[in-house]
């Protein structure tokens, strides 16, 4: 996407994939080396993920990935639909899917991190 | 930037992992809901992946980040360093070299489990 600085909505999106880039480095890292590779997904179960949102660290640490990389994929998504389509209607139909998933996957996402309660099953 | 050979591969390869991680992460934040509906549908929904054909995905979807980790890292240098293109092959694989240092250790450890 370089070379794409003519265009003003191009270049922001061009930056933000650069910016959110950096920033999800350590926190994407992080992540897979404790759940992948550490903990080993095995052993992850509900009693696990109650333990881990037990403190609002955690919470946090996955509202600022799930935020930082969705929007990441969708402008990068959108990147590339843009190297394949022309017509102002197909960009607008694309514009329209990606906003729509964005929006649907980060409330769903962020009602889970602020709404869940493992007490409510477990009776504590 | 991307004058055929690696560069072309790496672009390539940048887009495929960038969509499948995407693809991942709708995933995941789907079988990450159901811990609303309590502890048993949340451990239905992670029996997708405790399935012993899901470990060689698994390990393919951390190596897909981690490419993508390294690839958007040189693509940065490139981009902030713009003299460094004249030396992109070498650094092209500089980064392969490391990238197979880091998941060899990680293929071990991620794939043990299905050899007993």
């Amino acid at each position: 996407m370089t070379g794409a600085r003519t265009n003003g909505w191009a270049w922001l999106g061009w930056l933000y994939l650069r910016i959110s880039a950096v920033l999800l480095l350590g926190l994407v890292v992080g992540h897979l080396y404790i759940m992948h590779v550490l903990t080993g997904t095995d052993r992850i179960d509900f009693a696990f993920v109650a333990q881990r949102f037990s403190t609002p660290f955690w919470r946090v640490y996955d509202l600022l990935i799930l935020l930082l990389a969705l929007s990441h994929g969708l402008v990068g998504v959108r990147g590339i639909v843009y190297d394949y389509t022309r017509s102002a209607g197909w960009r607008l139909v694309w514009n329209v899917i990606l906003w729509s998933v964005g929006l649907v996957f980060t409330v769903l996402g962020a009602l889970v991190l602020f709404t869940f309660q493992p007490g409510a099953f477990t009776g504590q | 930037m991307y004058r055929g050979g690696p560069g072309m591969l790496a672009w390539a390869l940048h887009r495929i992992t960038g969509v499948a991680v995407l693809v991942f992460l709708l995933l995941h934040i789907l079988e990450t809901s159901m811990l609303l509906y309590g502890p048993e549908a949340y451990n239905r929904a992670l029996a997708l992946y405790k399935q012993p054909w899901f470990k060689p995905l698994e390990f393919l979807l951390v190596a897909a980040v981690v490419y993508h980790a390294g690839n958007g890292i040189l693509v940065m240098i490139l981009d902030l360093f713009p003299r460094t293109t004249r030396s992109y092959r070498r650094m092209f694989w500089v980064g392969a070299a490391l990238y197979a240092v880091v998941m060899l250790p990680v293929a071990v450890l991620m794939l043990r489990p299905i050899f007993p």
